[in-house]
């Protein structure tokens, strides 16, 4: 029994080393410098296109820089992986729809607050 | 850890590794702790419920014809004499995304055996997830002291302050919760409770391993992660 543990042990070894610390320190780093710049958007007070595309590119790329390699799925198995991100489709699907709907909600609220409902 | 060779389970990578994980008998995720997976599933699920409530919000922000709260003017916080635009938000930021790195190094010593460090980065994040509880609970009071409500506001739109305390308090919510763990968590490793083959799990009768700071820390992260998109959409926008 013993034997056999010794060997499980030595074998389980170098699954169990984990990854350099400076990948780590890398990826704080980003996260700190991308927090900075989405900060400085509000700072500069940018405007319009520029500034929502600013706000949704700093966005993603803190979010996929936690979930890649604070979160370790950048390493992980492709079936969870892909558990894990499809349903964000879905999502995405829901986003649109609720776009439309808001533009409807409000095209239809200006109506009828300034043309009237009776007519 | 994250390795898809993890004891034994031999995956080719990429969709080939994928369809012999999911094709094959009786379990899915061969080699995965039963916890992670079960934490990644509910990060999943709360996923779509943080979504419904940002989705909410862009819906109720995008079909009012009454001007919206500026949020930079609102959340301004006086440093020194001057306003400083999302001074008390940026703050949150730094705090969250540091306990957020210390939680990542945690993990990494907590799969190197190392308690000491582990559990002293694993206290680190708690305090840091304590701070941002704190300063949430200033900004609150701060704005409900100048008259933000559910149902109306001195800035604009009345829809804005049911929309800012239902998803930052749930976020809140979410950040104390991991706090309360995270005081747990760094007990239980101080005290070694992961040390030799384990020693006591966590609501189960199985050994406890180091996985479980792992998944403690996928929490972690998620709340964070959830704090990058209420940044960008309740702050900035």
């Amino acid at each position: 029994m013993d034997d056999t543990n010794q060997i499980n042990e030595k074998d389980k070894k170098p699954v169990e080393s984990t990854h350099k610390i400076g990948i780590y320190l890398w990826i704080w780093g980003l996260l700190f410098v991308l927090s900075f710049f989405s900060y400085m958007v509000d700072w500069y007070q940018f405007q319009g296109m520029l500034r929502w595309s600013l706000i949704l590119f700093f966005m993603f790329a803190k979010a996929g820089l936690i979930m890649a390699f604070f979160m370790h799925l950048f390493w992980e198995r492709y079936a969870l992986v892909n558990v894990l991100l499809w349903p964000m489709t879905a999502i995405a699907c829901f986003v649109f729809l609720m776009a439309a709907e808001f533009q409807y909600t409000l095209f239809s609220r200006m109506f009828y607050f300034f043309v009237g409902g009776g007519a | 850890m994250s390795d898809p060779k993890i004891d034994g389970f031999e995956l080719k990578p990429g969709f080939r590794g994928m369809a012999s994980d999911t094709g094959s008998d009786q379990t899915m995720f061969k080699g995965v702790h039963w916890g992670k997976a079960m934490m990644w599933i509910f990060l999943l699920s709360d996923t779509f419920v943080f979504s419904c409530f940002l989705i909410a919000y862009m819906k109720g922000r995008g079909s009012t014809p009454v001007e919206w709260p500026n949020p930079s003017e609102v959340f301004a916080l006086e440093a020194f004499g001057v306003p400083v635009p999302l001074l008390l938000i940026a703050l949150m930021t730094f705090v969250l995304i540091t306990s957020s790195g210390t939680m990542a190094l945690a993990v990494k010593y907590g799969y190197e055996k190392n308690r000491k460090m582990c559990g002293w980065l694993v206290l680190a994040t708690a305090i840091g997830g304590l701070t941002f509880v704190g300063m949430q609970a200033y900004e609150w009071s701060k704005l409900i002291h100048e008259g933000v409500r559910p149902w109306e506001n001195p800035f604009g739109a009345a829809q804005f302050g049911s929309f800012f305390f239902m998803i930052t308090g749930f976020h809140g919510t979410h950040v104390s919760i991991g706090v309360i763990f995270l005081f747990i968590y760094a007990y239980k490793v101080f005290a070694g409770h992961y040390e030799n083959g384990g020693k006591r799990g966590w609501f189960t009768t199985m050994k406890g391993d180091y996985v479980e700071i792992e998944i403690l820390g996928l929490y972690w992260h998620f709340v964070d992660l959830v704090w990058v998109f209420i940044f960008a959409f309740f702050y900035l926008w």
